[in-house]
């Protein structure tokens, strides 16, 4: 089950037409697509696109009554590989994934249906992880559209428009033949926001339905001749269809109306429109509702650009300001192609105002925007302004907060073991790959040389033919199966490599959001679960593969480890280090405790402490652990001076802190209190009579103390 | 003053699980039911594991023609009318990005602190400074409200969320009554009761001043006994700069080992004193790290700390124990020969540590880490009689190890400071460097011996710049090693 239910939300999901629907950006796409008739839905879940997923995953029986069919896939290529129902069936088609990763992922499928082209409007929803927050590197989804000729949305970011983006991108599609992409930013997935719902519309014809009467077009298929007519196809037929339907159907827009200055305007991306709008207000060239004093042409659709529209917006125009947030600057190349073609002598402005990397947030608008009026509209042109960042000396205080491993996190004593090896061994070789476990690469671990993506941490490690030293790869449970089992493990069986794989058994696919996977220990009745990584591992011909079912056991795990890493034994070594993720774990479990504790029941809860007195304040155990849990307060002694170690209350006795300071030698502060609720009649008497002994002795030890006291 | 704007902006800066996704829920309702448009965005992503998050929300009213606002996705600088911050680095964080500003800003941040895993991981004093945040918090909004979220969440129960809540509403930033607010918990419906408490608990603090969170300073100990009344009457001829630290000195002493232990304490304060001259701060350094150091943790001092009554009343009051549960303690210890044998008397102790087979098949018998269930008889009773060998401690191993060691170095002192006072100050304080247990211990020895044999080539600020990269060291690396690097 996934860290987030949307159970309340899928009912919103049910609105009618007329009815206002209120929520976040994520979930109006969601509604756009069961208003559109779509027929089946796929994806792979990671940020900013998570919640789609869960949504769906939540919303069965909605779906089943809608013959709705929705798979969560298993990766990003099997997701892409689905729109193949969209090729001869005129069926609706919609699959979501974190991009520019996601994409990558997904490219040889989406080469395919882009060159066979589509009966069934095919929508492809990329979760923009551009810019601020992001985690993953900064590339643009652009290229995949225009280097396999895919449409691309960018809607304005509210939501009456991104859901009008999802039912007009179906028709695109359908009229052009051609796969569509919609964009959502970061900040616009997890937007709130309003917009008029119409009915949900059952699909015309289902998945069952085009399976019963299976349609056959050699045509459609990428081999000789026919990949060779896709392309012409493309060009001669495709294309020309897009276009004409953006332009009939105005899905890119014309702000700005009786202008001062008609010999400038700006060309902006959908997705940066708002930003714009609040630069241009703050400098008062629009207002708070969108009236602007400078001509817009707003690009709802950034791929393909449309001449005609473009050739009538630049006519008499002397500088033209584009907005296009990252690089290359693939829209700014082609409006300087059009504007050529068409023969204008508009000065097209771009990267040469505006900064060539990095989210384009009204701030950077603002400034390139003051450039651009400087050099083209002086009298529009606000006053300079003075900066006045925060001094230095005060700014060097305020910490970097990276993200972290989660309280009582099952993924941290794995580190900590790696941690103790490299201290025996000397510094090692660790590939690692994404998920949480990545977080390793931070401090207080500082674990991980690489990382080359989602279940490539085994392939990443696949160069190294050590002779005595064997590199450490880390790879997730979700990484595993999404492809992890055949690029890793697979490989390494295959070219006899020396490898040690860790792998993260969590039972979730943590770091998206903690959604199930093939091999995840809790029922799930929609579906199949409990698959034994061990077993795939051995199923592909590993033989060295250790089960290590409690992470927390940080001397088993370094043992374990070590083995692995000087085991005379050749080819792969495996570690399955299973234990459930904590974030999931808690919630399940403070629901079941809540439950027994209403009904008298006994429930034990565990939670660790540092003496004060003990603990000398030289914080080895924080780096060992980095638990968000594990803290420092002021010395409560009146002599120390530095910071002791505290735990917060905030501590889900996962037992690491004790664990560590038994593998380590650390110091003899922790302790772990066990409370009992409840207890049952002999714990109450033992506890009584265990009390009043040594009750007894300490009273006399304390009179004995105050005896000899200061 | 806002009740006549059409827009609000309002930037929430917190931790991810603090619930500033909630809030920011909150806020948006109330401002629906009062006929604005809200929209709340926000960049969770990874950063909701433990990082720091930014949730953006912006009330509009709608136009007059039934026009829609267009709405900005994130707080742009100098254009944020209130700020909620979470924790007071946070609040900084606000400030940096200049979301925070005289001009127009309610900034609304709590003074306590989650420390960043940089400042937690350095072996000495990794903190930042909050003092200059305040500072700057104050300059740089047109209105700060600070004080302590964590002790407000603790004192109802609540979520910090909820506090924040309150605070944003007894701002008055925000143009709409109190019982919207609450109005906002009631309808989300989940812990109503334990939010409303927070919510109130918050509403109220924001009337009051700018507050730190309470400090807990150390009472001075009263002389109790005719042994401690005739140390004190010592320690009143010291000069009046190591009083302080020489009465906590002499009674930590007198509880660690007893009353002439903590006169010989006062004997080799009284030398320093002596050779030192006003201000004294010699004087008062050596008061503060030799008593540290002469209460050093042996196995003796840890057990006999571990078994106290007091511990077992502090532990159940920080564990919130009601009377019908029962509390269990166990101890995570792993004691080696190394430590065990080092209390025992000199002679006894070099023989069991001398790397002969009996020393070896011993050192093969402690190399576990144990469960001490201290809440039990078997382990309650062995650790009471390891702390009863008090009386043995002066005859130990250990002991003549460590008094050998502090001799040395309040040598190096009286020779240091003959020529150069400020010198000797550095070198007194590099006890700081001793501390820890097992591997953590020896290495702050060896660092602290690696300065000590090079100190008198050096001058005070490279002795303290040694001491400051040892103790900032985040990898746990030998100074040389830093130092080489």
């Amino acid at each position: 089950m996934a860290e987030r239910s949307f159970k309340s939300e899928v009912r919103k999901l049910t609105a009618g037409a007329g009815e206002t629907f209120t929520g976040e950006g994520i979930l109006a796409v969601t509604k756009g697509l069961l208003q559109s008739g779509v027929a089946y839905v796929g994806g792979y879940q990671g940020s900013p696109i998570s919640h789609l997923m869960d949504v769906f995953a939540d919303a069965n029986d909605l779906l089943a009554s809608l013959d709705v069919h929705f798979e969560a896939s298993a990766s990003e290529a099997t997701a892409a590989a689905m729109l193949a129902a969209s090729v001869n069936y005129p069926l609706r088609g919609a699959v979501a994934w974190k991009s520019v990763v996601g994409t990558n992922v997904a490219s040889d499928a989406l080469s395919n249906v882009a060159s066979g082209g589509v009966t069934g409007g095919a929508l492809i929803i990329v979760g923009e992880d551009y810019g601020e927050g992001s985690s993953i590197m900064q590339e643009r989804t652009h290229a995949f559209a225009m280097k396999s000729q895919m449409w691309l949305l960018d809607p304005r970011p509210n939501l009456t428009s991104i859901v009008e983006a999802v039912e007009q991108g179906f028709r695109l599609s359908e009229a052009s033949n051609t796969p569509v992409m919609l964009q959502m930013r970061v900040r616009s997935c997890h937007m709130t926001g309003s917009f008029v719902a119409k009915d949900n519309i059952r699909p015309a014809l289902t998945v069952a339905d085009a399976a019963a009467n299976p349609v056959r077009d050699t045509q459609r298929i990428v081999l000789p001749p026919a990949n060779f007519s896709h392309e012409i196809e493309k060009i001669e037929q495709r294309w020309p269809a897009g276009i004409a339907y953006v332009q009939d159907n105005k899905l890119n827009e014309w702000f700005g109306d009786c202008l001062e200055t008609p010999e400038i305007g700006i060309i902006v991306q959908g997705g940066l429109y708002n930003n714009l709008n609040r630069a241009m207000e703050l400098i008062g060239l629009a207002d708070a509702y969108g009236a602007s004093r400078i001509a817009i042409y707003c690009l709802n659709v950034t791929y393909p650009l449309i001449p005609d529209e473009v050739r009538d917006f630049c006519a008499g125009k002397q500088a033209v300001l584009v907005l296009e947030e990252g690089q290359p600057e693939f829209i700014e190349h082609e409006l300087n192609t059009l504007v050529r073609r068409a023969d204008l002598q508009t000065r097209i402005i771009g990267k040469d105002m505006l900064p060539r990397a990095g989210e384009y947030s009204a701030a950077v608008i603002r400034a390139g925007l003051a450039r651009f009026l400087r050099a083209y509209a002086p009298h529009l042109a606000p006053a300079e302004e003075q900066a006045n960042p925060l001094p230095a000396p005060v700014a060097k205080e305020i910490p970097q907060r990276p993200a972290g491993f989660c309280t009582g996190c099952p993924e941290r004593p794995v580190f900590s073991a790696v941690k103790l090896v490299e201290r025996e061994l000397g510094p090692t070789h660790v590939s690692a790959d994404i998920g949480c476990h990545l977080f390793s690469i931070l401090p207080p671990f500082d674990i991980g040389n690489t990382t080359m993506g989602y279940g490539l941490g085994t392939a990443g490690a696949s160069a190294f033919k050590p002779k005595d030293k064997r590199a450490i790869a880390v790879m997730g449970d979700g990484g595993f199966w999404h492809n992890g089992l055949t690029s890793g493990i697979g490989n390494a069986v295959f070219n006899k490599d020396d490898t040690v794989t860790l792998i993260i058994d969590n039972g979730y696919s943590a770091a998206t959001g903690g959604q199930d996977i093939l091999s995840s220990r809790a029922d799930n009745p929609e579906r199949v679960t409990k698959n034994p990584i061990a077993k795939a591992v051995q199923g592909v011909g590993g033989k060295w593969v250790r089960l290590i079912e409690r992470t927390y056991n940080v001397a088993q795990m370094r043992d374990t480890l070590r083995e692995a890493m000087t085991s005379p034994e050749k080819g792969p070594k495996v570690i399955v280090a299973q234990s459930e993720c904590m974030l999931n774990k808690q919630r399940r479990v403070k629901r079941e405790q809540t439950k027994v504790l209403a009904g008298g029941g006994r429930v034990v809860t565990e939670r660790f402490g540092v003496d004060a007195d003990t603990c000398t304040g030289d914080h080895a155990c924080i780096r060992l652990s980095g638990c968000p849990s594990l803290t420092i307060k002021s010395n409560p002694d009146p002599l120390r001076q530095d910071p002791v170690t505290a735990v917060e209350s905030s501590c889900v006795g996962c037992g690491l802190c004790g664990e560590n300071a038994h593998a380590a030698v650390l110091c003899p502060s922790f302790y772990r209190a066990s409370i009992v609720a409840n207890p049952t009649g002999w714990e109450r008497f033992s506890a009584k009579l265990n009390r009043a002994i040594i009750g007894w002795f300490q009273a006399r030890d304390s009179r004995a103390r105050l005896a000899r006291a200061f | 003053m806002t009740t006549e704007k059409n827009r609000i902006a309002i930037a929430i800066l917190a931790l991810g699980g603090q619930g500033g996704g909630v809030l920011a829920e909150w806020i948006q309702h109330v401002a629906r039911e009062d006929g604005w448009i809200a929209q709340g965005t926000s960049v969770p992503g990874v950063a909701q594991r433990t990082g720091s998050t930014v949730y953006y929300v912006e009330l509009a009213r709608p136009g007059a023609d039934g026009r829609v606002p267009v709405m900005a996705q994130m707080p742009m600088p100098g254009d944020v009318d209130v700020v909620v911050a979470s924790e007071l680095m946070e609040t900084g964080r606000a400030v940096l990005r200049g979301f925070a500003t005289k001009e127009r800003t309610t900034l609304i941040g709590s003074t306590h602190r989650v420390y960043a895993i940089s400042e937690k991981q350095v072996a000495g004093d990794g903190r930042g400074n909050g003092d200059k945040i305040i500072a700057a918090a104050q300059e740089r909004s047109a209105r700060f409200i600070g004080f302590d979220m964590e002790a407000a969440t603790e004192a109802t129960h609540s979520v910090i969320s909820a506090i924040m809540f309150g605070a944003l509403a007894g701002s008055g930033a925000l143009p709409f009554p109190r019982e919207a607010f609450e109005q906002a918990i009631h309808h989300s419906g989940k812990a109503v009761k334990s939010n409303l408490a927070g919510f109130a608990e918050g509403f109220a603090r924001a009337q009051g001043p700018v507050a730190m969170p309470a400090k807990a300073e150390a009472d001075l100990p009263i002389p109790t006994t005719p042994a401690g009344q005739q140390l004190a009457a010592r320690i009143y001829e010291l000069p009046e700069a190591a009083r302080t630290l020489a009465i906590h000195g002499a009674a930590r002493l007198m509880d660690y080992q007893d009353a002439a232990y903590a006169g010989l304490y006062l004997d080799r304060l009284e030398q320093v004193a002596r050779l030192d001259a006003a201000p004294f701060t010699l004087t008062a350094e050596v008061a503060r790290h030799l008593a540290l150091w002469m209460a050093y943790e042996d196995t003796i001092r840890v057990a006999d700390l571990k078994v106290r009554a007091s511990r077992f009343e502090r532990i159940a009051q920080e564990m919130k124990l009601k009377d019908d549960q029962v509390l269990a303690l166990t101890e995570f210890m792993h004691p080696r020969l190394q430590e065990l044998a080092e209390v025992l008397p000199t002679g006894l102790a070099r023989r069991l540590l001398n790397g002969g087979a009996l020393s070896r098949w011993l050192e093969g018998r402690f190399t576990k880490g144990r469960h001490a269930r201290t809440t039990g008889l078997r382990w309650f009773l062995l650790l009471r009689m390891v702390a009863a060998l008090r009386g043995w401690r002066p005859r130990s191993l250990r002991y003549a190890q460590e008094q050998a060691r502090i001799g040395e170095w309040l040598d190096a002192i009286a020779t240091v400071t003959a020529r150069d006072n400020t010198k000797a100050i550095e070198i007194a304080r590099c006890q700081r460097l001793i501390k820890g247990y097992g591997d953590t211990f020896e290495r702050g020895l060896d660092n602290f011996r690696w300065i000590m044999e090079r100190h008198a080539d050096v001058d005070c600020e490279q002795i303290r710049e040694w001491r400051e990269k040892a103790l900032a060291d985040d990898q746990a690396k030998h100074l040389s090693r830093v130092m080489a690097a």
